[in-house]
């Protein structure tokens, strides 16, 4: 394929097509440097957290504290009902939150998925001016609030984003891309309801795709503030985003919690405050960052599948 | 054969039915409390239920809009909003495009996916989450550049700002779908262009960028379709809902927010409509304009 090639220079460059040893390391620079910019606030914010009152006091933020501690640490841990509390609505909003979710998305896909089914362009249409047109944000929380009832309850941090129409959307091109008509169609002469049909059939082809959107879904649970924003008052249902967002426009915030409910021997004035808004921060992005490497790679080939072939 | 096809609708139909109310209830009743956006909305008091208010408030036309509009604060988060959001456009297009490319001459695959990993993680952080990230650079007296300015009292790094952080939050997130959309195009056509001598710059013009092209548009209409949408906890978050900022950092969704709990019902419900009567009309037109030049990557 390379007898036509003279010198060797261009012999290498012919036969991969890749770009010259000095680009490829100056482009690793440059690409390199942008994701590690992207994790560097929050290692910075693991050793703010990790940086001792005193230093904090005088140094203020740095990347190279005087004097390591856990004191902050201590401090979140103090916070005891008002920090597990809200580790629990979050935990509860996010398990209850996904499977729901996924339950009636997979449902509402599952319809759209079947070509034979005649209703299917009604319900493509219905969803599809969702994603192009809305009534808007106080009308919405009005029927939230005024027409559900649904304020200061746990619910409220659920229902209103249960079905998000692009996860519909990544789901019903999973299930087209992976399953064949024709085996629903064998399923159907072996006399299995449609119900059955889906959760023995589909639902074990589609586990890689139900993984991705169920972890987005996770994720936006996780990461919600905005419901608690608007549909929440009663401090006892912060999840913990709203907790760690109410801390932040009210420093005094968490202090007056602990008086409310905490511990009443813990000496308040000496909450190191700084240290501890750090230490939240790190506490909240934990369970993600954790899994986060896991998770990657299914979020990756799920969003490409949706996204290009959607 | 008959009653079997029909039963097989039905279970499908059932089965369709909890997303049909869920849309219908949370996506379509909402669309029908846009007529409050023509009222002058208020308690019903012998029984002040959601409809007994609507069915017995009074038709002001377009009195709300009239009230809402006329003001320099609308017009200033109207351009604000549109200003950031055509810088974002430009620049996250532009440079996660870049980055894909990039990152698609990378041959170590522990060093591309090493990279991947990295940039992707800021998608998954909240916005309270990423305000903490910048409160740590910029707090008085505890940030590192607190030296500098005061930072959360002054408005002129604070466009910078924003942009700097919607960068960091989305850029690896676009760079990630533009690098699959590469991956996808067939690679004989490279070999075939090396071949014919093609350098590589000539290859990104006449090959990757034609290849990416329909997902470019695709996500290019979407983002004008959602150019009078702000990216609510990036403007409120971030700059911590500060008072002084608030000339560069009102947006049109912090607008309605704010029209919420401080203006009427109707006026703030007609805030929000023109929001989305706009960004309808906007999607649509985009929608047509693609259409026109390039029939196959229209989205409707």
């Amino acid at each position: 394929m390379s007898s036509t090639v003279i010198n060797n220079k261009k012999k290498r460059k012919f036969r991969s097509n890749q770009v010259s040893r000095p680009a490829e390391v100056a482009i690793n620079v440059l690409v390199g440097a942008f994701a590690l910019l992207c994790i560097l606030p929050f290692i910075f914010i693991i050793i703010i957290s990790f940086t001792s009152a005193d230093s904090l006091r005088i140094y203020g933020y740095s990347f190279f504290p005087a004097e390591l501690s856990t004191d902050s640490f201590a401090a979140a841990f103090t916070m005891g009902n008002v920090l597990w509390r809200s580790y629990g609505v979050s935990f509860l909003v996010t398990v209850v939150g996904t499977l729901l979710s996924m339950f009636v998305s997979l449902l509402y896909a599952y319809g759209l998925y079947r070509r034979d089914y005649p209703l299917r362009n009604f319900f493509a249409i219905f969803i599809f001016i969702t994603m192009i047109f809305g009534g808007g944000l106080v009308p919405t929380v009005m029927v939230i609030r005024n027409l559900l009832g649904l304020g200061d309850t746990l619910w409220a941090l659920i229902i209103p984003s249960l079905i998000l129409p692009f996860h519909v959307i990544i789901l019903r091109t999973f299930l087209s891309s992976a399953v064949p008509e024709t085996l629903i169609e064998s399923a159907r002469l072996d006399g299995a309801g449609e119900f059955r049909t889906l959760l023995s059939i589909v639902v074990p082809i589609v586990k890689p795709g139900l993984a991705t959107v169920a972890l987005l879904t996770a994720i936006g649970y996780w990461n919600d503030w905005w419901l608690a924003m608007l549909f929440i008052r009663d401090r006892t249902l912060f999840p913990l985003q709203y907790l760690l967002m109410e801390f932040q426009q009210n420093v005094d915030f968490v202090r007056r919690n602990l008086q409310m409910i905490g511990d009443a021997n813990i000496d308040f004035a000496a909450l190191p405050s700084e240290g501890l808004r750090m230490a939240l921060a790190v506490l909240i992005v934990l369970p993600i960052a954790c899994a986060y490497p896991f998770f990657q790679r299914y979020i990756v080939t799920g969003l490409t599948v949706g996204a290009v072939k959607g | 054969m008959f009653r079997a096809k029909h039963r097989k609708t039905i279970a499908i139909t059932i089965m369709m039915l909890p997303g049909f109310l869920w849309l219908f209830i949370l996506r379509y009743l909402p669309m029908g409390g846009i007529i409050m956006a023509f009222q002058d909305y208020r308690p019903h008091p012998p029984n002040p239920t959601l409809i007994n208010n609507i069915i017995n408030s009074r038709f002001v036309g377009l009195d709300n809009f009239e009230f809402i509009f006329a003001t320099d604060r609308a017009f200033n988060m109207i351009r604000n909003t549109i200003g950031y959001n055509l810088v974002f456009i430009i620049l996250t297009t532009v440079l996660s495009i870049a980055l894909a490319i990039a990152l698609n001459e990378i041959t170590k695959p522990f060093l591309a996916k090493a990279w991947q990993t990295l940039m992707f993680f800021p998608f998954f952080i909240s916005w309270v989450v990423a305000s903490y990230f910048v409160f740590a650079f910029l707090a008085p007296h505890f940030g590192i550049f607190s030296d500098i300015r005061n930072w959360y009292h002054e408005t002129e790094p604070w466009p910078f700002i924003l942009t700097g952080a919607n960068l960091w939050k989305n850029l690896g997130f676009n760079c990630i779908i533009y690098f699959a959309a590469i991956k996808g195009i067939d690679q004989e056509q490279y070999e075939a262009a090396a071949i014919d001598g093609a350098s590589k710059w000539r290859q990104i013009w006449s090959i990757t960028i034609p290849g990416i092209k329909p997902m470019i548009i695709i996500l290019f209409i979407m983002a004008i379709g959602r150019i009078f949408n702000a990216d609510f906890g990036l403007f409120w978050n971030v700059p911590n809902n500060m008072g002084p900022l608030m000339s560069v950092t009102e947006v049109f969704d912090t607008y309605v927010f704010r029209a919420m709990q401080t203006m009427s019902v109707g006026m703030s419900t007609a805030a929000g409509l023109f929001q989305s009567f706009v960004g309808f009309i906007l999607i649509m037109a985009a929608n047509t304009i693609v259409r026109k030049v390039d029939k196959e990557n229209a989205l409707i």
